[in-house]
């Protein structure tokens, strides 16, 4: 344990600019909840992972994805902005 | 838009053109792939790789384009990535200690790099490392996931030593019966679970299962887990752990996400060997373990034109977990009647077997090409992919439709 601490803070080196550069053009579609997903989401994992996951999506699977980022990834997303978000990934990124 | 033109322009510049034949655009778009995957997707350069098919940029997850296999070795520097957690360090061979306790060990051991080259016998394997998820972006319907098309695999010669070699040096307790691997990976965030995986003791032990340290003769690189990974023959690139720093002989069964409820397939449906410790009553799944048999065409595109009456020789590549390809068959009737294809080189048991089919479409038209493989244990491929809820060991056999001109 002791040694990951020490090796997160190596991260800066072990991922080179070129990545994570690019990961800032993305742009999502506009809409109500952008703000909340763009707030949360982007903490663990860049927002592709949002547009390659699309249009399959029902708003049930949406939420158990966004469940699962909470409840089994430990995303610490407050349940006001976890219905936001929902809302928006179905609505942008779902199919009805 | 613009991502998609910069694929499309990439993309052209890697195409592999056959006897005669010029290519429309139209097969980067032309695969089941969800629309958000094909927009999102490009081609770009990691450090150290030439441009891969980016997928998602966080954690890193890049796949090979399959020009690529059209040798029997993937290069390094095209060989895919693929990583669960977003922070990856850069450990230096020097830095780099294995720690080797647990439950299952009297007395635990740490070894520097140049303990583990020096004080063990080397040992070299060929063989596929393949995602477990190679080509879930083909299932019907899609599922949640990174949305892989054909390129989440590569094979490579491994060069390290025999985990039984380095477990027998301290002797395992007869109680053990996992053996659990962690990477120095760690999550972005604290509560996300780490990446660990076991192995049953059995594949632990098998003289195939290595520690390795190099990949295709050169150190192996960073992004596909150097200094030292693990490689597991035979079996899904989940269990392959990238930057191994600790493993541990387990006298109870792992309790990981990354174990339950992840990587579990259905347990009948698929002919792999069963994990059975990691089996739970009331739970009709068990863990993704062996790879399917499975074959690629890699110099032929959908919607590809080709000049009537000319010979075009289809290549490609075949494998499985070991049992070793027994026959390529090629179907131009969409999979009535089967032609044997003609094996290339062995390259050992675990490695991609290439193939070659000459092809002839003699009238003008739409022509469609079918590939399946067949191994030694008598398992073939199925017409189309065996739903389950990940998208796990897609085989269906791959069908090409080519324009005769």
């Amino acid at each position: 344990m002791t040694k990951k601490t020490v090796w997160m803070g190596l991260l800066a080196v072990a991922v080179s600019g070129t990545a994570w550069a690019e990961e800032d053009q993305i742009e999502l579609k506009p809409g109500i909840g952008r703000e909340q997903v763009m707030a949360n989401c982007v903490m663990c994992h860049s927002l592709d992972m949002i547009q390659i996951n699309s249009p399959f999506m029902k708003k049930e699977k949406w939420a158990a994805t966004v469940n699962k980022m909470r409840n089994v990834m430990g995303a610490p997303i407050s349940d006001e902005d976890a219905v936001l978000i929902v809302d928006y990934l179905t609505r942008q990124y779902g199919v009805d | 838009m613009l991502t998609r033109r910069k694929f499309l322009k990439g993309a052209a510049d890697l195409l592999l053109v056959g006897a005669g034949a010029s290519l429309v655009p139209r097969w980067v778009a032309a695969t089941e792939l969800p629309a958000g995957t094909i927009a999102a997707s490009l081609l770009e350069s990691l450090p150290g790789k030439r441009p891969l098919i980016k997928r998602t940029y966080r954690p890193i997850n890049y796949e090979t384009p399959i020009e690529y296999f059209s040798s029997v070795i993937t290069p390094n520097d095209a060989f895919f990535v693929r990583w669960h957690l977003s922070q990856i360090p850069e450990i230096e061979d020097r830095a780099w200690r294995l720690d080797i306790g647990g439950e299952g060990v009297r007395q635990g051991m740490t070894l520097t790099l140049d303990q583990l080259k020096y004080e063990f016998e080397a040992a070299e394997i060929t063989a596929v490392c393949q995602c477990a998820g190679n080509r879930r972006g083909l299932s019907n319907p899609h599922v949640p996931g990174v949305q892989w098309e054909k390129g989440a695999m590569g094979n490579a010669v491994w060069k390290g030593v025999r985990l039984k070699d380095v477990l027998a040096r301290i002797g395992l307790d007869a109680k053990t019966v996992e053996i659990e691997f962690n990477g120095a990976d760690t999550p972005a965030y604290e509560k996300t679970p780490d990446f660990v995986k076991s192995l049953p003791l059995d594949k632990a032990l098998h003289e195939d299962t290595l520690i390795a340290y190099e990949m295709n003769g050169a150190p192996l690189p960073h992004l596909n887990g150097g200094p030292v990974r693990m490689v597991v023959p035979g079996w899904a690139a989940t269990y392959w752990v990238k930057k191994v720093v600790s493993i541990a002989a387990l006298t109870r069964p792992a309790k990981s996400f990354w174990m339950s409820p992840a990587y579990r397939i259905p347990r009948d449906m698929f002919p792999g060997v069963r994990f059975t410790s990691q089996e739970k009553e009331g739970d009709a799944t068990t863990p993704v373990t062996e790879l399917v048999v499975n074959t690629l065409i890699v110099n032929l595109k959908d919607g590809q034109k080709l000049a009537r009456g000319e010979t075009v020789t289809a290549q490609g590549i075949a494998w499985d977990s070991g049992n070793g390809i027994a026959r390529v068959e090629v179907s131009q009737d969409g999979g009535r009647q089967w032609q044997l294809a003609q094996l290339g080189t062995d390259h050992g048991r675990y490695s991609f077997r290439q193939w070659t089919f000459a092809w002839k479409p003699e009238a003008a038209g739409t022509h469609s090409l079918s590939v399946r493989a067949t191994n030694n244990a008598g398992h073939t491929q199925p017409l189309e992919p065996q739903f389950n809820p990940a998208g796990y060991h897609n085989n269906a056999v791959q069908r090409i439709t080519v324009e005769v001109v």
